[in-house]
């Protein structure tokens, strides 16, 4: 189902947590709300969900207008960062649960709730374990249990808020995956927040970044990563570095250094320029930025160094592990691509 | 030698810990301090209740106005235990899950009962359903009976034991946070589903500990009750009153007869909130989760 999230504004006492956030959920996509702590990517979800409500704005499920609806109302699936599940139920129960509560018109008859509890937890491997209780099961499991119970009233939209933020590194890589063959099995639409943006990148259809309150840029995850649209997407996704440089005709200079040609509507005046540390190349001493190393890491199958570029600039480039430095301990290099911001938005 | 006994002593114990002179040391202060304190009066009670031996005894038991404070004790405390567990759950529910102005001072007044002497808490029905109260002689022109009758022994009791339940179930409540609800809620569940299947489930044994304290105190309060009951023999007496009564008319096994059965209370209390402990715990660290 389509959920569109126009002009909402919260307020938790007066404080505001989202200013006039609009989004479109298109129907089937797994989309993710990402950001830093603070960001209000889980407030947009628990209004969506029904378990907050706007100070001010509109939500719509499919055509209708879902602002007043109760979370009752809504039929969605929440699944919690802490699972959540009921500790004094088995796994069955738990499940189950959705289905026994409904009222009597709309209630399966428990044979027929069973059979579809038993269904889900094939679906999420958990045969076997009905019989279980919560904490008997470790935390991949418990997580697995929980997205089980929520598809078995099979909502409108599946809410996720940050469902592997408890889980460790190996756990949540494995489940990520899990999750998106659900997903594409299943076809609910489906939110999720998280602050892993690698765990947003591989995921989603579409990713929703959002910062203080607002939403920066919402695309696919090669949009979001290739052309980011203010200086904060382009910090917060993947490594970047940045450099003051003044624009002259078109032309970016670094002090007295061209670095190429602005493409855009910013021609003139100071600028920033952000670019990936991989997205340089290494060139002769003297054609290029031309930088003293203050220090290097190792990383993955690169040498990170960081770079002084005079004036206390500092840029971060990624170079072969195996690149012999010159004597001076100094490196040139261009960047290949970057992107240009005014100098006086905010960012990173 | 500073060095050189640190390093022995951590080679045996836990750095927190003392050496086994002082822990015995400790052990025993403390055993003797309750021996003195609470389980030599214990003895004494059903010492001195069996010392005309065990016909006196129940004859002391089934004497018509000791019968009748018996009666009287299990009704007050059949009603104000479940009216304090509704506004127990209903306070704590309250302020474990809601925010809203207000709330400090609705857990000091909660705690207000404990911070007052029973005494005081008494006479402040006194004052307000007395013969020189507004509200009294209102009440009384239509036949209600507070003071000096159950419902003034009621109201007491509710008072002084109203603390118990909500101080049982705030802080566990709020451990346990809003995230079960909300999924009950998510799932379809209303308000009486979530509150019956999910929220009770998750606090029976603190609430089962809370009402058992609620009980023993109820049937064991002694001034608040002894000031709006107005003593009158085989009606509004209660057996705390009635021990005393029978202890000033110097009729000691009699007295402490009855006092033997509120001491047989405690310590069915206590077995079973060591049972309820010991069981709580367990579930409280498993469904840490």
């Amino acid at each position: 189902m389509d959920v569109r999230v126009t002009n909402v504004r919260k307020e938790f006492d007066r404080f505001p947590a989202l200013h006039d956030v609009s989004l479109d959920i298109h129907s089937g996509e797994l989309i993710a709300l990402l950001g830093p702590s603070g960001s209000g990517k889980t407030t947009l979800l628990r209004l969506i969900a029904g378990l907050e409500m706007p100070t001010t704005g509109r939500i719509y499920f499919g055509d209708t207008d879902a602002s007043e609806w109760t979370v009752q109302q809504r039929n969605i699936g929440f699944v919690f960062q802490h699972y959540a599940l009921f500790r004094h139920m088995t796994i069955l129960e738990n499940v189950s649960f959705g289905l026994k509560v409904r009222p009597r018109s709309t209630r399966p008859p428990a044979n027929e709730i069973r059979r579809r509890a038993m269904e889900l937890l094939d679906l999420v491997q958990l045969s076997g374990l009905e019989k279980r209780y919560p904490n008997q099961l470790s935390g991949g499991q418990r997580q697995r249990v929980a997205l089980a119970r929520a598809l078995a009233i099979e909502p409108a939209v599946l809410l996720l808020d940050e469902p592997f933020g408890a889980l460790d590194a190996q756990v949540r890589r494995e489940l990520r995956k899990w999750l998106r063959e659900i997903h594409d099995r299943t076809g609910h639409t489906t939110v999720f927040v998280t602050h892993d943006q690698e765990e947003a990148l591989e995921l989603s259809d579409r990713l929703c970044v959002m910062s203080q309150g607002k939403v920066e840029q919402v695309g696919t995850p090669d949009t979001i990563y290739d052309q980011p649209s203010s200086p904060f997407v382009f910090g917060f996704i993947g490594e970047s570095s940045h450099l003051p440089v003044n624009l002259n005709d078109g032309d970016i200079r670094f002090g007295s250094l061209s670095l190429g040609q602005a493409a855009g509507p910013l021609s003139a005046g100071p600028a920033r320029l952000f670019f990936r540390p991989h997205d340089v190349d290494l060139v002769d001493p003297g054609t290029g930025l031309n930088g003293a190393i203050v220090a290097s890491r190792r990383v993955g199958g690169t040498r990170r160094v960081e770079l002084d570029l005079g004036v206390g600039q500092l840029v971060e480039i990624d170079v072969p592990f195996d690149q012999p430095f010159n004597q001076s301990g100094a490196i040139s290099f261009r960047p290949r691509r970057w992107q240009l911001f005014p100098a006086a938005e905010r960012g990173i | 030698m500073a060095t050189k006994l640190t390093a022995r002593r951590s080679r045996k114990t836990s750095p927190t810990s003392e050496t086994p002179l002082v822990q015995g040391l400790l052990i025993a202060l403390s055993l003797l301090f309750m021996g003195v304190i609470l389980l030599l009066p214990l003895y004494a009670v059903f010492h001195e209740a069996l010392i005309k031996g065990p016909g006196a005894y129940f004859a002391a038991l089934l004497e018509p106005d000791a019968q009748s404070a018996i009666r009287l004790t299990l009704l007050v405390a059949a009603i104000a235990v479940p009216l304090n567990l509704v506004f127990g759950v209903a306070a704590s529910w309250a302020i474990a899950k809601f925010e809203f102005k207000g709330k400090a001072f609705l857990i000091t007044l909660i705690d207000l009962p404990f911070s007052v002497s029973p005494v005081i808490s008494g006479l402040v029905y006194v004052l307000l359903f007395g013969a020189g109260s507004v509200l009294g002689p209102v009440l009384k022109s239509y036949g209600i009976e507070v003071l000096f009758a159950l419902p003034g022994i009621v109201l007491a009791t509710i008072f002084v034991t109203f603390p118990f339940v909500a101080r049982e179930l705030i802080p566990l409540m709020q451990d346990q946070g809003t995230g079960d609800e909300e999924a009950a809620l998510s799932l379809g569940a209303n308000g009486w589903q979530t509150f019956f299947l999910v929220t009770l489930p998750n606090i029976k044994w603190g609430l089962l500990y809370g009402v058992l304290l609620c009980n023993a105190r109820a049937m064991g309060e002694f001034g608040a009750v002894a000031v709006v009951s107005g003593k009158i023999r085989g009606q509004t007496t209660t057996i705390p009153l009635q021990v005393e009564m029978l202890y000033n008319e110097y009729n000691a096994t009699a007295a402490f007869a009855l006092a033997s059965l509120l001491a047989l209370l405690a310590l069915v209390t206590l077995v079973l909130k060591s049972a309820l402990e010991w069981r709580f715990s367990a579930e409280i660290a498993a469904g840490n989760h």
